[in-house]
């Protein structure tokens, strides 16, 4: 199976039965799926006439209650910002698969980048937290799109599924399971406030059709949904608990592993370079090099890096210029040394064992 | 063992096709991990277009191809692009008709386009015959495995053609076998 395949049919397992979007390389397949698969599953799938209706499309349909994705590359996904920060704004639980291709602009449509990790977090304006899973497998497109639905629904924020040209296109086996678990959406109480949370900071969800009177706007808002836009303290309230609700669960949505954690050299990798660490480990075959592999990007796991005790250096090799690696920088006293490649090639494996060897 | 095939051809050939009916029955039919990557590009549209399959008894991590073991050229173009920097531990599978060079490697020259044209009447079926010479010659997957993997790809009503069209390559890599032998 494609991983865009793969992608399309985890987000219906998982019970996704709208989808928006606007065809762009290389995330086409997805929308081409969701078209032919969504009626039969009695879903809705809408082409959208660009990516700001396309995002838009779905946070209405998220407000039925229904679980809804939408699918894009780079210039798509820079279209998408504005209503991102509203769905943000509106605590709107919703999907956005973004199968990265080289950028800026129209960049590489036909090769595959990671060059959307900064902007997924911090694209749109003000302060804001979501949440993004990274998939470095076939097999992991599908898990990880069905895990993004538990995510977004659970702390109502968008969330991400950051791939690539490389894993969104590459064939693969994979193992389908006969049902993947799914978490349904909290439903608001009757009698609540709307937009009142409980210590986890997330209010229950107020659907559509099912007798709440609500007001939902992009605008500041109290508990009632109301706008109040010139208090500071309601404003302060609110967007503090719109970051606090995702960076306070970093434990709790924690996706990664651990790979020789008394290693002194270690790779930090998700999505696609992922197998070109795995591979440099394999060969190396002596347990020297550690990694740490994330499955969650976003909110980044702080904690994960004093698991290697030893560490002398952290590599992070990614598809950009050194994105996450100035992330993870900023959360150790340990050099992160970015193994930048961009250009559509993945990292070989024997330029990752060169490169480790050099410091061991 | 990795193995890594590529294949090269023009687009509309069927190259990706291949590949994919290749990894499937590796992955599916004879129980081995495969990869399936492809150059995704405008030369999928004409030009020299190019995909390939990683076949491998143990999980495949890394998943491009970096030095192939196995060509099916079917093109001049491909074989320039792709074909012509083969080491001499490779082997190659050529279309006799529509690649006029050859390689410094092992190879069998397969007649798939000629045949596929005048003895099924149907020239769309000759990446089919050339993957039952690929099968024939190299043993990579098993018989079985790539006949379930092409009654699984290819479009109903033309189950009996694209069969006929493999086992035609199986006696065409047989007969190679046998001529390189002699």
């Amino acid at each position: 199976m494609q991983g865009n395949t793969a992608c399309a049919e985890g987000a219906l397992a998982a019970g996704c039965r709208f989808f928006g979007g606007y065809p762009i390389t290389p995330s086409t397949e997805i929308a081409e799926l969701m078209a032919r698969r969504m009626p039969k599953v009695g879903g809705t799938f809408v082409q959208m006439e660009d990516e700001l209706a396309s995002i838009a499309s779905v946070i209405g349909a998220s407000w039925t209650g229904t679980r809804a994705m939408t699918a894009t590359s780079g210039p798509g996904f820079s279209l998408m910002m504005e209503n991102i920060g509203y769905a943000i704004m509106t605590e709107t639980p919703c999907v956005i698969v973004d199968v990265q291709r080289g950028g800026p602009s129209t960049g590489q449509p036909t090769r595959a980048a990671q060059g959307d990790m900064m902007q997924c977090r911090f694209g749109s304006h003000g302060d804001t937290s979501i949440i993004a899973v990274s998939p470095a497998s076939v097999q992991e497109m599908y898990e990880l799109t069905a895990k993004a639905f538990d995510l977004a629904d659970r702390y109502r924020v968008p969330t991400f599924v950051m791939t690539d040209e490389i894993i969104g296109h590459m064939r693969e086996r994979i193992a389908i399971p006969d049902a993947v678990g799914i978490t349904p959406r909290r439903p608001l109480e009757q009698g609540s406030l709307p937009f009142a949370a409980g210590e986890d900071g997330v209010p229950g969800f107020p659907a559509f059709g099912n007798g709440y009177g609500v007001h939902v706007t992009g605008l500041t808002h109290d508990e009632r949904g109301y706008p109040s836009s010139t208090d500071p303290h309601v404003h302060a309230r609110l967007v503090s608990r719109l970051v606090e609700k995702v960076e306070g669960a970093r434990r709790e949505m924690a996706d990664f592993t651990v790979t020789n954690p008394d290693a002194e050299v270690v790779f930090i990798s998700y999505g696609a370079p992922v197998r070109s660490v795995e591979q440099a480990i394999r060969d190396m075959d002596d347990g020297r090099i550690g990694h740490l592999r994330l499955r969650v990007v976003w909110p980044f796991p702080d904690f994960a890096l004093a698991a290697f005790t030893s560490a002398r250096v952290f590599l992070m090799p990614e598809l950009n210029l050194g994105q996450m690696a100035r992330e993870a920088a900023r959360l150790t006293n340990v050099p992160v040394v970015p193994v930048p490649e961009i250009g559509g090639e993945l990292h070989l494996p024997d330029r990752l064992i060169a490169l480790a060897e050099g410091y061991l | 063992m990795r193995h890594e095939v590529r294949f090269s051809g023009f687009g509309g050939q069927g190259i990706i096709l291949s590949a994919v009916i290749l990894g499937r029955a590796a992955a599916i039919h004879d129980g081995k991990n495969a990869v399936q990557t492809q150059v995704y590009g405008p030369e999928a549209r004409g030009g020299a277009s190019m995909s390939a399959v990683i076949i491998d008894d143990e999980p495949i991590l890394y998943p491009e191809v970096t030095s192939p073991d196995v060509y099916v050229i079917m093109s001049q173009e491909g074989f320039l692009k792709y074909g012509a920097g083969a080491p001499e531990s490779a082997v190659m599978l050529l279309d006799a008709e529509l690649v006029q060079d050859r390689p410094s490697c092992r190879y069998h020259a397969v007649p798939a386009t000629s045949e596929a044209k005048n003895t099924l009447k149907k020239v769309i079926v000759a990446n089919i015959v050339m993957l039952g010479a690929l099968v024939a010659t190299t043993g990579i997957v098993s018989e079985a495995a790539i006949e379930k993997a092409v009654l699984d790809s290819v479009p109903k009503g033309t189950e009996d053609l694209n069969l006929q069209a493999l086992r035609l390559g199986f006696d065409l890599g047989r007969r190679s076998m046998k001529d390189e032998a002699a």
